[in-house]
């Protein structure tokens, strides 16, 4: 019993954190897109960190909980539903067999990630759930979800310790962004004044925008001669540069290797704020450097420890008062813990 | 520029780069450094790619930080390494040439005025260096074809090819492993599956292996293909000849 498809939505697909060590054959890692919202929502309802989900794709599906659940939505504000009534995101949610769940508009960013505590019943292949479409393989048959479908849950129903507790502050998904890159490997391909384009204009993000990457439009990055290297490893965050000098962000489906030169990277922490831009989005790049990075990179892991840790932990409830502060059109939600 | 050169290729990789050519040479390093940096066991280090000119490693920042991992890396780049394995195994693929399993099979005589057993003696006579893996799930980036059948590739990219489908494009040779749309000029087929999801090692070649094409007719290609389906069907191979 789990989750039974009435309409699959736009996209929707199962994701995890994607296939480890098969790279060097030629299969691509899929996974979530926006990792951090992905992490998120499995933290929430007490998952391990790789646990699959459900990615949804600005129009999300509509499907009914054929047995009850603990879920958490996070990423992108796509209006998810409850039997009609707005289901709150960012929090863990007690969902009742019967329930149908539903997206509105899309309000903010692109990708959505639903979880469910216990996980989902799908057969990891090459060590994951995670679907591949263009090679038909992985999560549920290989295909995003249509109607019909149904997925069942791999546990039956578990209780979730701490249940309103489970609060996450959104970020803010703003579409426009500017984002921190590393330059290289192939920045020496670039002619001094294609850098200073690349790094001072902003790129606008095109219709052809989807799991493999994102194309943008903008100021032209000159090459020395041509955008052409011979064939290397393309990595999650790379930024392509063919011969039209217009850049390309590879994203969770990218191809393992690649022929273009690459001017630059995405650091992973902004990556999410790529993974949920859409058509008509700006984005500019801002250099940084490798210790900036891994610093964030680092801090992010020890806030996913922390919210593991205050949501498990077994403080009493009285201790925290929580509190809703909006700000503008920012709504915040606060735990303040009584330390004694 | 002098190689090898480590370059950052974002915050949880780096390449290791022997050098900027197509080369045997080249290609023979990287594999021997693949194997010895395996050896090595760094805590953090979980899947290196290796490709024509480079090595990608990745890594968790949180176990090595960048600046350890560079360390180490000058260290084992400043000993020599020899590749142990693969480099000598040559894997044999069964090829239906021509017709319906390659449709390109004349095309590609006719460009370079030969006869079609031309061609398929000159592409079933040679042993291939596989250099990498890349593009779809299986997909090898072989060397060594003789230039006299090179063809350009279609100028209308087919929107699908079947899996198993051996093409050329330009100097190079390959096969598709998967269904795919693609623009190679297609002489054969072979029933092997290089990619299957269900098999304990689902991609079936390797960078540093080589391959050889063995025609065969298509009443081969039926029975091969139906001791594939029963999972009774193992490619020949053997130890290539000292050059």
């Amino acid at each position: 019993m789990g989750l039974l498809f009435q309409n699959g939505g736009l996209l929707t697909t199962v994701q995890d954190a994607g296939r480890r060590g098969y790279q060097r054959y030629g299969m691509g890692v899929s996974g979530a897109v926006d990792v951090q919202s992905y992490i998120y929502a499995n933290i929430l309802v007490g998952n391990k960190y790789n646990e699959a989900v459900l990615e949804v794709t600005l129009l999300g599906p509509t499907m009914e909980f054929t047995s009850p659940a603990v879920i958490a939505v996070t990423g992108g504000d796509l209006s998810p539903l409850i039997d009609g009534v707005p289901c709150p995101m960012y929090r863990a949610v007690k969902v009742k067999k019967g329930a149908v769940m539903s997206f509105g508009a899309p309000k903010t960013g692109c990708r959505a990630y639903i979880a469910f505590a216990g996980g989902l019943a799908i057969t990891p292949i090459m060590g994951s759930r995670s679907t591949y479409i263009k090679a038909n393989l992985g999560g549920y048959e290989g295909r995003k979800l249509q109607r019909g479908d149904e997925i069942a849950f791999r546990k039956p129903f578990i209780e979730v310790k701490n249940l309103s507790r489970r609060v996450i502050k959104a970020p803010a998904f703003t579409g426009d962004c500017t984002v921190r890159v590393l330059m290289g490997p192939q920045e020496e391909r670039f002619t001094d004044e294609g850098i200073h384009t690349f790094l001072s204009e902003g790129y606008t993000v095109t219709n052809e925008f989807d799991r493999m990457g994102y194309r943008l439009t903008g100021p032209k990055i000159t090459h020395v001669t041509d955008g052409n290297i011979i064939t290397d490893g393309i990595t999650f965050g790379a930024i392509q540069v063919p011969d039209g000098g217009e850049p390309i962000i590879m994203l969770s489906d990218r191809q393992t290797t690649g022929g273009y030169a690459k001017i630059a990277s995405v650091i992973n922490v902004d990556m999410p704020f790529i993974a949920q831009c859409k058509a008509g989005d700006t984005v500019r790049f801002v250099k940084t450097d490798i210790k900036t990075a891994q610093d964030a990179f680092i801090a992010q892991k020890d806030e996913y420890i922390r919210l593991r840790e205050l949501f498990d932990s077994d403080i009493p409830e009285s201790r925290f008062s929580r509190y809703t502060v909006k700000s503008g059109n920012e709504e915040f939600n606060v735990t303040v813990e009584r330390v004694e | 520029m002098s190689y090898p050169q480590i370059k950052i290729t974002g915050d949880t990789s780096v390449a290791v780069v022997f050098g900027n050519e197509i080369s045997t040479d080249i290609n023979t390093k990287i594999r021997a450094f693949d194997e010895a940096l395996a050896e090595e066991q760094i805590d953090g280090v979980y899947e290196t790619v290796p490709t024509y000119c480079s090595l990608t490693i990745h890594y968790a920042p949180e176990k090595i930080r960048y600046e350890a991992l560079q360390e180490r890396l000058e260290a084992l780049l400043a000993v020599s390494h020899k590749a142990q394995k693969l480099n000598t195994i040559v894997m044999e693929i069964p090829v239906v040439y021509g017709g319906e399993y390659g449709p390109d099979l004349e095309t590609v005589a006719a460009h370079n005025g030969m006869s079609t057993e031309d061609v398929i003696r000159i592409h079933s006579g040679a042993e291939y260096l596989i250099y990498m893996l890349g593009f779809t799930p299986g997909f090898s980036y072989m060397g060594g074809m003789d230039e006299s059948i090179a063809t350009p590739r279609l100028k209308t990219p087919r929107v699908l090819i079947p899996a198993g489908s051996v093409g050329i494009a330009g100097k190079q040779t390959g096969i598709y492993p998967i269904d795919s749309p693609g623009g190679w000029q297609l002489i054969g087929r072979t029933p092997v599956k290089l990619y299957d999801a269900r098999r304990d090692t689902p991609i079936l070649l390797d960078a540093g292996l080589h391959v050889k094409f063995i025609p065969i007719d298509e009443a081969e290609y039926k029975r091969i293909e139906t001791r594939i389906e029963q999972g009774r069907y193992h490619c020949h191979s053997y130890v290539k000849e000292e050059e």
